[in-house]
């Protein structure tokens, strides 16, 4: 085969599986591996050894940047560039700023949620070398997949191999680089 | 074996059949099964019902709409029955019914998520899509209803030549903020939440364009544990707000009202009066839509009638918590002492004008709010759906007496006047009404209408705990 390898992929047939599977994978010592999955599966998050997403970080960031600019803002059209006396009621004040400063807190924070998502997920992504495998299409219907990476430094073809084939992988076959 | 008889064991162990909840698909097939069975609808030939239904909105939301629309933004606000003193005619009470509506989508969408009921996985994705379209509608409403609809620019804090801003301290200028804000938040809720479904289509796609279209929607989703990962503090995240936009756009609808000094609006009640009237209202439009499109699509195992009943039983909560406040309202407009109070309630229920409106308000919203208590109402399908298409309209009329109930008659008897609706202003509501179910069909037959991903979740077969997702030992039945 001329083209690179990307790395080897097993079947699974129920999250009990793949969640089993994984733990082996990682207890192998295997670093650039995936599981790739129809619907999150409760614990994955935790073999893989992921911590707290950042999505929520990203989120507050957008929601207290939209509320201190929408509060700069009206402070600023309001009170600062444009005063106007309404019913004899202060230029500014925290009343009149909280409902709209909120709303756009809220809308900051979804856009921020979105972005984060995106962005951590490194979408959009129209290319991807599993795509092209036709096994992979049931990643998105009923099968659990397991992807060990070429680029770990524990991947050997063969030995791979037999280890994904000895924690239950179905349909082991080798994912081709196509750069 | 002993497999086998573990699960019998646990089988023991499990509690009794009345104490166990439902499934939440029905049938306990697989997953792929259930791929395919979600999936059918929108990757099937266009059926017949749905060329008729989608000619007939077509035609209102292509043709009467835009008719009525331009003719009302080239001549003016005038050709609507609105003037002195009812400035606030089926515009604004259309545009409140119309942000009602979506509100119930919302609230099933995020809060029932984030109270972790499975079976709002089912029905979440139409009801997302329900807030998405009606909000579009409302929005509309005031923008056009400004009079000179080429200046609604000046609503937005953009710099200009002359120098002015808006005005924060008015609660209509909240309104803006607050609908577009939703507007926004609900189709990136919406549109987030499809992402995994748009992959699966991608995969299932036969065609080269359905591929194209459907791999560019997914933007490369592979469903790996890093994705899932932050897709799903995303949509946790995005929960959370949308729930806190339900409880937030209606009530600053209700602040336009109760800053008012007008007898009938100026009540501290008016903004929890405004989000319950919405989401009762909106469950009304959920049973409509959700009653016929289960049988049109098949998808009675999926949409069951426990989830039926659910929502029914949700119907029946906002609206006895509506019908308190309207006992509660009419209790403050005696107790208060104001005659002018007096005045308004009593002729919302027995003047000679609109009295009318005010009985549809106690017979449909009070009266038969109280059948949803009976467990053979809430099995019954046909009678669900004549309770919700009645619900939409009691709602709507009470809009109408909150609205110009309280305008036509206020404090100066020689400022009094009566309102009518012209054509345009039923036209446009037919347009808007035309418009949504329009984009709902083409939703229904073109995109995921049920989150395929999130219901995989909720079946026993998608839970690496339960027997049947390939938990080894132990486990709950």
């Amino acid at each position: 085969m001329s083209e690179k390898v990307y790395g080897l992929m097993a079947e699974f047939d129920s999250p009990g599986a793949v969640l089993r599977a994984a733990e082996q994978v990682r207890s192998q010592g295997y670093r650039h591996w995936d599981v790739f999955t129809p619907f999150p599966i409760h614990g994955l998050d935790k073999v893989m050894g992921y911590r707290n997403s950042l999505v929520g970080w990203v989120s507050l960031a957008g929601g207290a940047f939209m509320f201190l600019n929408v509060v700069g803002l009206i402070w600023f059209a309001n009170a600062f560039d444009y005063p106007l006396i309404v019913g004899g009621k202060p230029m500014f004040s925290a009343p009149m700023t909280f409902v709209p400063a909120y709303i756009m807190l809220i809308m900051g924070a979804a856009v921020g949620a979105l972005i984060g998502m995106i962005a951590l997920n490194q979408f959009p992504r129209l290319h991807h070398p599993l795509l092209f495998k036709k096994r992979f299409e049931g990643a998105t219907r009923d099968k659990f997949i397991i992807v060990i990476g070429a680029k770990d430094e524990k991947f050997c073809a063969t030995q791979t191999r037999q280890l994904l084939e000895a924690i239950g992988g179905a349909h082991v076959e080798i994912v081709e680089d196509q750069e | 074996m002993s497999e086998l008889a573990n699960i019998e064991e646990l089988k023991k162990l499990a509690p009794p059949a009345e104490l166990r909840r439902a499934p939440v698909v029905e049938g306990n097939q697989g997953l792929g099964w259930l791929t395919d069975k979600l999936l059918a609808f929108a990757e099937a030939k266009v059926p017949l019902w749905w060329k008729i239904l989608f000619a007939i909105a077509a035609f209102c939301a292509t043709v009467i709409f835009p008719v009525c629309l331009f003719y009302q933004v080239f001549t003016g606000v005038g050709v609507w029955g609105n003037n002195h003193p009812v400035m606030w005619g089926w515009d604004i009470v259309n545009f409140i019914w119309w942000v009602g509506v979506a509100h119930a989508g919302t609230l099933i969408s995020a809060l029932l998520f984030l109270t972790r009921q499975h079976w709002r996985t089912t029905i979440g994705r139409m009801a997302e899509a329900m807030t998405v379209f009606s909000v579009a509608m409302a929005g509309l409403y005031p923008a056009i209803h400004v009079g000179r609809a080429w200046f609604d620019w000046f609503m937005f804090p953009i710099p200009n030549s002359n120098g002015n801003w808006p005005q924060f301290k008015s609660p209509l200028m909240w309104d803006v903020f607050a609908v577009n804000t939703y507007l926004v938040v609900s189709s990136l809720f919406w549109f987030m939440g499809m992402i995994p479904d748009f992959a699966i289509m991608r995969d299932r796609a036969t065609t080269r364009v359905r591929k194209g279209i459907f791999s560019i929607l997914a933007m490369g989703w592979t469903g790996s544990a890093w994705q899932w990962h932050n897709y799903e503090k995303a949509y946790v995240v995005l929960c959370g707000l949308c729930t806190l936009l339900v409880f937030t756009v209606s009530s600053i609808v209700g602040l336009d009202f109760c800053t008012a000094q007008l007898a009938g609006w100026h009540a501290t009640i008016f903004p929890l009066y405004f989000v319950i009237g919405a989401v009762f209202c909106g469950f009304g439009m959920m049973l409509v839509l959700m009653i016929p499109l289960r049988k049109a699509c098949g998808l009675e195992n999926i949409i069951t009638k426990s989830h039926i009943d659910k929502v029914a039983k949700l119907t029946l909560v906002s609206g006895l918590i509506i019908n308190y406040i309207y006992l509660m309202e009419i209790f403050i407009a005696w107790y208060s002492g104001d005659p002018y109070e007096r005045w308004v309630f009593g002729h919302r229920f027995f003047g000679h004008t609109y009295w009318y409106f005010g009985f549809l308000l106690i017979a449909i919203n009070v009266c038969v709010t109280q059948l949803l208590w009976f467990k053979k109402i809430r099995s019954n399908l046909a009678a669900l759906f004549v309770i919700g298409l009645l619900i939409n309209i009691g709602m709507w009329s009470e809009r109408f007496v909150i609205v110009v109930g309280s305008l036509y008659q206020d404090y100066l008897p020689a400022n009094w006047s009566k309102y009518h609706p012209t054509i345009w202003d039923i036209g446009l509501y037919i347009g808007t009404l035309g418009a949504f179910f329009m984009l709902y069909l083409l939703f229904v037959k073109f995109l995921p209408m049920i989150a395929v991903s999130e219901v995989k979740g909720a079946t026993p077969q998608g839970d690496p705990h339960h027997p049947l997702g390939g938990a080894d030992k132990g486990g709950r039945p």
